[in-house]
């Protein structure tokens, strides 16, 4: 197992990593069609309620995935996989979820070679394929919380960059400013990594739930979620 | 218990995973093998309007009673390309996908690959032997390209109404692509551009590669694109 560096969180977490991601707003579509998101104010509310509800359930269950790898109970995917079915209600959500770990399952199987990308099935969850990518890329589990709850709010940010056309200096300092209770989450994530899944949290969002389900019939839409 | 990612040398018979069912290994090289018994894929890319569904859709007449064939469509707005498809009868439903870019064509068919390569890998799952996959792209500027890693072979298509001055200009689409198409030679008189002066600029550009002028609307079959991909489904360079 390779040694932790930074090197490699920086690698997992970038907004390049070629995993499908740039084609996701995270609910943010959606919510700007609802009139919820218009203006800096606004975007920095939503990613904090993103990341406090669906992103801190990714970044539990990204390091208990790590976790588990790290270990070697693999066995413990599964479990992780119907944890986390069990905690998006949405089914628009779901497939997303599993379209965006089936990408980054594909990319990771070249990028870090290794016998987990198999075992992982076919349709796996992003949080559960991202914690697997940490492990193999000789991460903690705080590191992939961290890269979760990171990209919950990244790409919705990004997003709002290109649907509003928002400063994306003024974007990158919400960001920034995010900080703080990104490394909160990701802490809360990791304290619960080692303990049993079913006890991992389950913060609901109804509105991105809701969102994501309007959106999924619209006729015409830029992102895929 | 974690190999060291340095001990696993990707070897294509002894991959990593099962298979239970298809997809391609890119090699090291990053550039997509030609696979007996798999389909070739060919990416058509150009600006806004160029003509490039209307590509697709004569390449669906002209080959779809040869061979399997199915499409992927990059509309910015989703699925507007994929419904003229279907509402023109070219193709049907099972042989069409449309991919979102989230707002970035270029990098689906260029730097993040995943999502169309999802769409081609779903259609050959769920038509095996099929031996023909043709990806639309959205419509870009003149820097867009195809991965090496999503396509054996790209088309670029212009039209003359963007120009004369398009084939000069370049951009990798122009010099690069393995087909360069310039459409709509029925319009140039209307809009005052000189046929051979993209015939020269292109030459220029392009070396030996080839460059095929067309119009759609007296050529709906456009026969010798057609020919052209006919000649790329007969070898396994
Ligand atoms: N006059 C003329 N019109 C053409 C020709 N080929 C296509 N068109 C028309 O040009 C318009 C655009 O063609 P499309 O095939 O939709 O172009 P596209 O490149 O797919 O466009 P986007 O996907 O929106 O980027 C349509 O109205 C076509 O009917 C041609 O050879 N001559
Ligand atoms: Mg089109």
């Amino acid at each position: 197992m390779a040694a932790e560096t930074l090197a490699a969180l920086l690698l997992l977490a970038d907004g390049r990593l070629p995993a499908g991601g740039h084609a996701h707003s995270g609910g943010l579509e959606p919510t700007v069609a609802a009139g919820g998101v218009h203006d800096i104010a606004s975007l920095e509310e939503f990613l904090r309620g993103r990341a406090t509800t669906s992103g801190a359930v990714a970044a539990a269950f990204a390091a208990a995935a790590c976790a588990a790898l790290t270990a070697g109970d693999t066995g413990r995917f599964a479990v992780l996989d119907a944890e986390l079915d069990a905690r998006t209600p949405s089914p628009a959500l779901r497939a997303t979820s599993r379209k965006l770990g089936r990408q980054l399952q594909r990319a990771m199987r070249a990028i870090r070679p290794h016998p987990c990308w198999a075992e992982l099935g076919s349709r796996p969850h992003h949080p559960v394929v991202l914690g697997a990518a940490a492990a193999v890329s000789g991460l903690s589990p705080s590191a992939a919380a961290l890269a979760a709850v990171h990209d919950a709010v990244a790409g919705p940010a990004t997003a709002a960059v290109r649907l509003l056309g928002l400063d994306p200096f003024a974007t990158h300092a919400v960001l920034a400013r995010l900080g703080p209770l990104l490394d909160d989450v990701a802490a809360d994530a990791t304290r619960r990594a080692a303990g049993s899944p079913a006890d991992l949290p389950a913060s609901a969002a109804p509105l991105l739930d809701l969102a994501a389900e309007r959106h999924a019939t619209w006729e015409v839409r830029l992102f895929a979620s | 218990m974690l190999h060291d990612q340095n001990t696993h040398d990707r070897d294509p018979e002894t991959d990593d995973h099962e298979h239970p069912h298809p997809h391609p290994h890119t090699d090291t090289a990053g550039v997509l093998p030609r696979t007996p018994g798999r389909g070739l894929r060919i990416g058509i890319g150009g600006p806004v309007g160029s003509g490039k569904t209307a590509l697709v859709a004569a390449l669906c007449r002209a080959l779809g009673s040869e061979v399997s064939l199915a499409v992927v469509t990059n509309d910015i707005y989703t699925t507007e390309d994929a419904d003229f498809l279907l509402r023109n009868g070219v193709l049907p439903e099972q042989r069409v996908r449309a991919v979102e870019t989230g707002c970035c064509p270029h990098t689906a068919i260029r730097d993040d690959i995943s999502a169309n390569l999802e769409a081609l890998e779903e259609l050959e799952e769920s038509l095996p032997g099929v031996e023909l996959l043709l990806v639309e792209s959205g419509g870009d500027n003149l820097t867009a390209t195809f991965s090496r890693g999503l396509v054996h072979r790209q088309i670029y298509v212009v039209d003359v109404a963007g120009g004369d001055k398009v084939p000069r200009k370049g951009g990798p689409g122009v010099t690069r692509a393995d087909l360069l198409v310039i459409n709509k030679t029925d319009l140039a008189d209307r809009v005052g551009a000189d046929l051979s002066v993209m015939d020269r600029d292109a030459r220029a550009q392009r070396g030996q590669l080839p460059t095929i002028f067309l119009s759609l609307t007296e050529d709906p079959g456009a026969a010798p694109v057609a020919a052209w991909v006919r000649s790329c489904l007969s070898t396994m360079d």
